[in-house]
């Protein structure tokens, strides 16, 4: 299946490689750098390529490129899966995955890359699992390593892998037993010029943090589950509950992790808690053009909306922008060309206005088309779709756990067409 | 080994780890710091399996650590020692990996197992020779049962051996069931495989006159009349192909992607046409993850979309391209979209057409014109108003739009150009402007082709361009070239001059292409003396109608991959590559997935509880028949006597005394209290319950559960047949039952003329055996009839014939006239030949035999009509023997029949819903092969029939039942 690693950073440093099989030479990462360079943006890059022995599959992630080596047939979507796994540990191992981190970690990085793949076929990605086997690193422990010599390879003989459950680790204890479920949800929505949704949806994930002892079963119901159009568990959910009662049951993998997403039927209409006015116009002569944006709410559902941030991809041939906005800081990168306007908290009495002149290559045609608007924005304390959590039951262990839920809204890839 | 993790960090720096040659020299260190054990073996393996190959000499001074691990009691120290073991790409320990291969493969530890079904790929590609060994070792593997394994080694499957699909047959319907449990990495191969497998092994669910590739609104209209033509010829569905479908559902909710599109694959490839909707959602779903993920999913919804639009349409708006997407999930949206269209939401995809042609994106712009032409040729009525729109486009000021805008009108124009000389005229207009080659060529090509509409503008173009001639493009000048021709042919008068002026330019011209086709077109319409014949036809050849261009999706012929593939991704074959068969015109032979035995799952240690448990109960209840043996040396001898009188309550508590007996009532657990001391029945029974409570605590996953209560059965039976108390229900369907009838009859072992004061009598006892699952129990009687005492009574150890023989323990010293009761197990192997053994005194040998009834190799289970009914009729055919016979008119009444079928072979009582019909049902002892016996009475014949796997038994077994209902007799 998978037979090579090679972790590539976007300058083209090749920094890393690991080899499940034999060794492959690393001159056949030359067909990705040939690939990434007719790409010219790195999400262009193609994800399958092909050459002449091998079958690069790559993943672009955190300004790193995963690229894998496969030799024979394999569903792509495997390896991609996997890819992706590794890039979620590494996260979950150091905070952040990026190229320092990785090369400050590489001997975890590698304990973990040989635990995670067996011969190319995945043997532990769990995170519970991984963590049993080798030690996430913490500054204490790194100190107290390069004094005595020893490693972050757990002492124990970890027996998470031979469990019929090994999302979870046996063994857990808590002092204070806590379930947290964040209700989060996304609303994807293509706005046209006039402001109507040529296409909305609501996409959501419930995380949970539980940091329950022992091995508790818990139950989580919801006040109106026939919301959710379409759902995908984490391992642990009882599908069979949940087709036949519609509620969730599960014994739930120790700390974080992603409980469930959802979908809510594209029937319901989808409320869109925010309007733009804008007027965004290029001129023909004289090299310049106007933007006047304005924000303002439209169904929240009582709530304030926070953290809106308007993003424009502007034409190549603006060269700066020339603005005033009446809330909050906005920035133009005119290597990018990416305008961004960081508005904070939505006031309703006063709506936020972004004004200004935008001035243009001199010489060149006016662009063709106005750029589109990328809102972002989040609403606490209110799910959008409605959805509720009933109640949530603890069977199994006897403690009385501290129970919370939350509800977030954000904007997913919501965008206004100009 | 400091100095190591230094190295490593120093590579660190150097900005890559795995480049040092340095590394290699520390190698000499490895081998000691591994047998020292530490914290850094971890990394000393990851060393060792990556420097192995290229350091071949040092890397084998490891490898007797390793051996000496794979002996471990710990089984992950075992695994992680197989798992380094086979990772060393050395050539010389083939035969030491083979071999811990082999041990691993039957190790306890399934996750050992795990390791060793991976291992079997390592060694395939180190050494393809071993390949036969190997095919041998993931056929034991296949047998596995647990969650564990069944995804590594279906991988070791097909890399090995994906050919042989014979090994998947008998183990088709677990991996079914087991599915749900397996880790997900495992999921996805196996239902790759199963895929494969089930396009093998059933006949098509799509009806057999539907095209593939039928429209949904065609389906929609022919619904009814499918509905009658089905209803003429109907298809049933294996309950095998619906038992895969069932059971994949569910994974369609996984939160892998890679899983929920192995599901889809399944469902387009397998499910019938109606229910291929449900994978719609997921598909969807997929598309909100990762950029990659969503390249791949859209490339199989593109692939789908072509020949099933109506399963898409209702999500076309999450198709709509966002200015953020890359650029080839843009054109694969586009793509579907174009799938998608038809008349209804032509107009809204049109709408959303224009604004990607604005896109500042150009490639993708041009991509979207490119569609817009598709939608055009497809879709009738929208033609008009796409040229339109496209013509709208030829002043755009883009070169790559209007360009490409060019190269689409030219094409729809072909399919009608009559009605649209004024688009002609028009683009002769904009011709001035456009420099882009390729439009340019079309432009030009057009004009010539339809000069007839244009007369007047045609001329003038070709002066222009025989003004600029030189100036062009190769692919230009060739279609100058050609317009001169053409309008040579039609409008000589006008051109000739021209013509020949272009044609001296073009003879002229650096690229060869340009002579060459200059001087075919000179000869072809220039008529001269020497191509006299072929300047007849000039007008013809040149004039000739074209057919239009078929605009056709990329994703046309991507079906013919497996969906969900590398190759599907990459449209051409991929290394390794497994072609997904046709459907059989006739299924294959259902039965080969029949498995004989459905013995419940059992974890080994389980099984070794169990063991323990024997011998402890054993011990306990062999001390105990000494105690009593002195106070019942008499009743034991007069047994069967006794046992006839079990209504007799007082004689009652006497044989509850004595453990040998076993026929009577069963009474709840108040029998149990009878044979053993209570302390210790408390005790068992808490051990028990105990060790299955931790258990179902421990795991509550459903399998598991299962085996849980399968043991607890177990448990329960090997109780009954240890105190006879038998009367705990026993539901699970082909587990063994209490026997309805034990016949006392005893057969003559050794005489005791022969056996020199020795003599041996043995019986059935119809009870699952306590010392093996595939053994017959049996009961010896042996009494002295010498004056002196006997010593040392056992069996030989050494079997003359093949069965195993579960001895029983000798017995020390039979005392004149007395005789004493032991019991014994023999596995006959479901045959009926005899059991040979040497019966041994301390001073005497005697030859014995057991010859067993076909009715004794059974054992009765219990099952619900409707089960019954099921099992028989996947039993027929071969497996069905039958006779009719008539009947004694005393026999008829039901019990006699009863009381005759049980007297005679040991099975269970079915109870009937139908009068004339009774049925029994049992298992062969040794495989666990169904046996089924129904009599159906037709007064005054009655028709016995008997289904089984086991055909010779099947067939000896009527002949007994036949003799048993026509004897007349009680």
């Amino acid at each position: 299946m998978i037979h090579s690693l090679f972790l590539i950073s976007n300058a083209g440093d090749l920094f890393l490689e690991k080899h499940w099989k034999s060794v492959i030479s690393r001159s056949v990462c030359d067909y990705f750098f040939e690939a990434r360079e007719k790409a010219v943006e790195p999400d262009n890059v193609p994800p399958v390529i092909r050459t002449p022995h091998h079958y690069l599959i790559n993943i672009y992630r955190e300004k790193i490129f995963f690229v894998s080596v496969i030799q024979t047939e394999v569903p792509p979507l495997f390896v991609i899966e996997f890819l992706h796994r590794v890039a979620e540990t590494f996260q979950d191992y150091f905070g952040e995955c990026s190229e320092t981190t990785i090369k400050d970690n590489v001997v975890i990085v590698y304990e973990l890359l040989e635990e995670m793949l067996d011969n190319g076929f995945p043997l532990a990605t769990e995170s519970n699992i991984l963590k049993e086997l080798i030690r996430p690193p913490t500054i204490l422990r790194s100190m107290v390593n390069t004094i005595t010599g020893s490693s972050n390879v757990g002492e124990t003989l970890p027996t998470g892998q031979l469990s019929t459950i090994p999302w979870r680790r046996a063994g857990v204890k808590y002092t204070s037993n806590e379930a947290y479920f964040d209700v989060v949800e996304e609303i994807d929505a293509i706005l046209d010029k006039s402001g109507t949704a040529v296409f909305a949806e609501i996409q959501g994930v419930i995380d949970a943090c539980v940091k329950l002892s022992g091995m508790p079963d818990l139950t989580l119901s919801f006040m109106n589950p026939r919301l959710l159009d379409d759902v995908s568990f984490h391992p642990c959910v009882r599908y069979k509950r949940w087709e036949s009662e519609r509620v969730i049951s599960f014994i739930p993998p120790d700390g974080n992790f992603q409980l469930m997403s959802y979908h809510i039927s594209a029937q319901n209409l989808v409320a869109i808690p925010v309007y733009v006015k804008q007027n965004i116009s290029f001129f023909e002569t004289g090299s310049s053009g106007r933007l006047d944006i304005t924000v303002g709410p439209k169904q929240t559902m009582g709530k304030t909306l926070e953290c809106l941030v308007v993003t424009v991809h502007m034409p190549k041939v603006v060269l700066s922008a020339n603005l005033s906005a009446t809330q909050g800081t906005y920035n133009y990168d005119p290597v990018t060309k990416i305008l961004v306007w960081d508005i904070g908290k939505l006031n309703p009495q006063k709506l936020p206005n972004l004004k200004g002149s935008l001035s243009l290559q001199s010489g060149a045609p006016k662009p063709e088309e106005n750029p589109s608007l990328n809102i972002d924005l989040k609403i606490q304390q209110l799910a959008i779709s409605g959805l509720k959590v009933n109640r949530l039951d603890v069977y199994g262990e006897k403690y009385k756990p501290f129970k919370g839920v939350k509800y977030v809204t954000k904007a997913g890839k919501f965008q206004v067409r100009t | 080994m400091l100095g190591m993790s230094a190295n490593s960090v120093s590579y660190n720096e150097q900005g890559s780890v795995e480049s040092g040659v340095d590394a290699a020299q520390e190698n000499s260190s490895i081998p000691a710091s591994i047998s020292s054990g530490g914290a850094l073996k971890k990394l000393v393996y990851v060393y060792l399996v990556r420097y192995a190959e290229e350091q071949q000499d040092l890397a084998l001074l490891s490898i007797s650590t390793f051996q000496r691990a794979l002996k471990d009691p710990n089984q992950l120290i075992r695994a992680s020692a197989l798992r380094v073991l086979s990772s060393i790409r050395v050539p010389i320990i083939v035969p030491i990996m083979m071999l811990a291969i082999k041990e691993a493969a039957t190790d306890l530890s399934p996750y050992v197992r795990k390791t060793a079904a991976h291992a079997i790929q390592k060694l395939y590609s180190l050494d393809p020779d071993q390949k036969e060994h190997l095919i041998e070792v993931i056929e034991k593997l296949l047998k596995d049962k647990s969650t564990l394994v069944a995804g590594s080694v279906v991988m070791a499957f097909e890399e090995v051996c994906p050919d042989r699909i014979d090994l998947i047959h008998k183990n088709y319907r677990k991996l079914c069931n087991l599915l749900v449990d397996v880790e997900e990495w495992g999921q996805v191969v196996i239902i790759h495989m199963l895929t494969r497998y089930a396009r093998t092994q059933f006949v098509s669910p799509w009806r057999e006159d539907a095209v593939f590739d039928e429209n949904s609104e065609k389906a929609f209209y022919d619904s009814e009349e499918e509905r009658r033509v089905d209803q003429s010829k109907p298809y049933i569905m294996d309950p095998d192909h619906r038992l895969l479908l069932r059971n994949t559902k569910p994974l369609l909710q996984s939160r892998n992607t890679a899983v929920v599109m192995a599901v889809s694959q399944l469902y387009w490839h397998l499910a019938p046409k109606h229910e291929l909707s449900i994978i719609t959602k997921s598909l969807v779903r997929l598309l909100r993850s990762h950029r990659e993920v969503q390249y791949i999913v859209l490339q199989n919804i593109a692939t789908m979309s072509i020949q099933r639009k109506g399963m898409f349409e209702p999500f076309m708006k999450s198709f709509y391209v966002r200015s953020t997407d890359a650029t080839h999930i843009k054109t694969l949206k586009l793509e579907i979209l174009t799938n998608l269209a038809n008349e209804a939401s032509i107009s809204t995809i049109l709408r959303e057409f224009q604004t990607y042609v604005k896109s500042q994106d150009k490639a993708f712009a041009a991509a979207t014109i490119q569609a817009i032409g598709c939608c055009a040729t497809n879709i009738s009525e929208v033609t008009d108003t796409c040229l339109n729109g496209l013509v709208l486009l030829l002043s755009n000021r883009d070169e790559t739009v209007v360009a490409e805008s060019v190269v689409v009108i030219k094409k729809l124009l072909q399919t009608q150009p009559s009605q649209h000389s004024d688009i002609i005229k028009h683009m002769a207009k904009l011709f001035d402007n456009i420099t882009v080659p390729m439009a340019r060529a079309s432009i030009l090509w057009l004009m010539g082709e339809y000069c007839e509409h244009v007369p007047k503008i045609a001329p003038d173009v070709l002066r222009k361009m025989a003004k600029t001639f030189t100036d062009e493009e190769d692919i230009v000048k060739l279609q100058i070239v050609n317009l001169a021709a053409k309008l040579y042919l039609t409008n000589s008068k006008q051109t000739k001059l021209l013509t020949q002026y272009i044609l001296n330019l073009g003879k002229y011209d650096q690229n060869y292409d340009i002579r060459d086709r200059t001087r075919f077109i000179r000869q072809l319409i220039v008529p001269n003396e020497k191509s006299g014949a072929l300047s007849k036809y000039a007008r013809r050849i040149l004039m000739a109608p074209k057919p239009a261009p078929v605009l056709q999706s990329a994703f046309k012929d991507r079906d013919r991959f497996q969906l969900g593939t590398l190759s599907h991704t990459l449209n051409s074959q991929a290394s390794g590559y497994l072609e997904l068969s046709d459907w059989p015109a006739v299924a294959p032979d259902q039965s080969v997935r029949n498995v004989e035995v459905v013995e419940p799952v059992r974890l080994p240690y389980l099984r070794l509880v169990l063991n323990c448990f024997c011998v402890h109960v054993e011990s306990v209840s062999e001390s105990e028949s000494k105690e009593n043996s002195d106070d019942s040396n008499k009743s034991s001898s007069s047994q069967s006597e006794k046992s006839s009188s079990e209504s007799d309550s007082e004689k009652k508590k006497k044989t509850l005394k004595n453990k040998k007996l076993q026929q009577q009532k069963p009474d709840s657990k108040d029998s149990l209290n009878y044979y053993l001391p209570p302390q210790i029945i408390q005790k068992t029974l808490n051990i028990m319950t105990k060790y299955i409570l931790i258990h179902i605590v421990l795991s509550i996953s459903t399998p598991f559960f299962v085996n849980c209560m399968c043991s607890l059965l177990h448990l329960c039976v090997f109780l009954a047949c240890q105190f006879d108390a038998v009367s705990w229900p026993v539901h699970v369907s082909l587990q063994a039952s209490s026997p309805v009838f034990v016949p006392e009859t005893s057969h003559e072992l050794l005489h005791r003329m022969t056996g020199k004061g020795l003599s041996a009598q043995y019986r059935f006892t119809r009870q699952p055996c306590i010392y093996g699952n595939s053994m017959v129990s049996l009961q010896l009687t042996l009494s002295n009839s010498t004056d002196q005492a006997l010593e040392n009574i056992h069996i030989s150890e050494k079997s003359s014939t093949g069965q195993n023989i579960h001895r029983f323990n000798a017995i020390e010293r039979l005392e004149p006239q007395a005789s004493v009761t032991v019991s014994m197990g023999v596995d006959f192997n479901d045959s009926t030949q005899a059991a040979n053994f040497q019966l041994c005194t301390k001073e005497d040998e005697f030859s014995v035999s057991i010859q067993p009834a076909v009715g004794e190799l059974l054992l009765p289970i219990t099952m619900s009509e409707a089960d019954f009914t099921k099992e028989q009729g996947k039993l027929v055919g071969m497996n069905e023997s039958s006779a009719t016979i008539t009947m004694m008119p005393e026999n008829v009444s039901s019990q006699s029949v009863n009381r005759k079928v049980v007297s005679v072979a040991n099975l269970g009582v079915i109870p009937s819903g139908q009068e004339n019909i009774y049925r029994f049902a049992g298992k062969t002892v040794s495989s666990g092969s169904l046996v089924l016996v129904s009599v159906a009475l037709k007064d005054p014949d009655a028709v016995i029939t008997i289904n089984t796997e086991k055909t010779v038994m099947g067939s000896m077994l009527l002949r007994q039942v036949k003799t048993a209902l026509t004897n007349s007799g009680p």
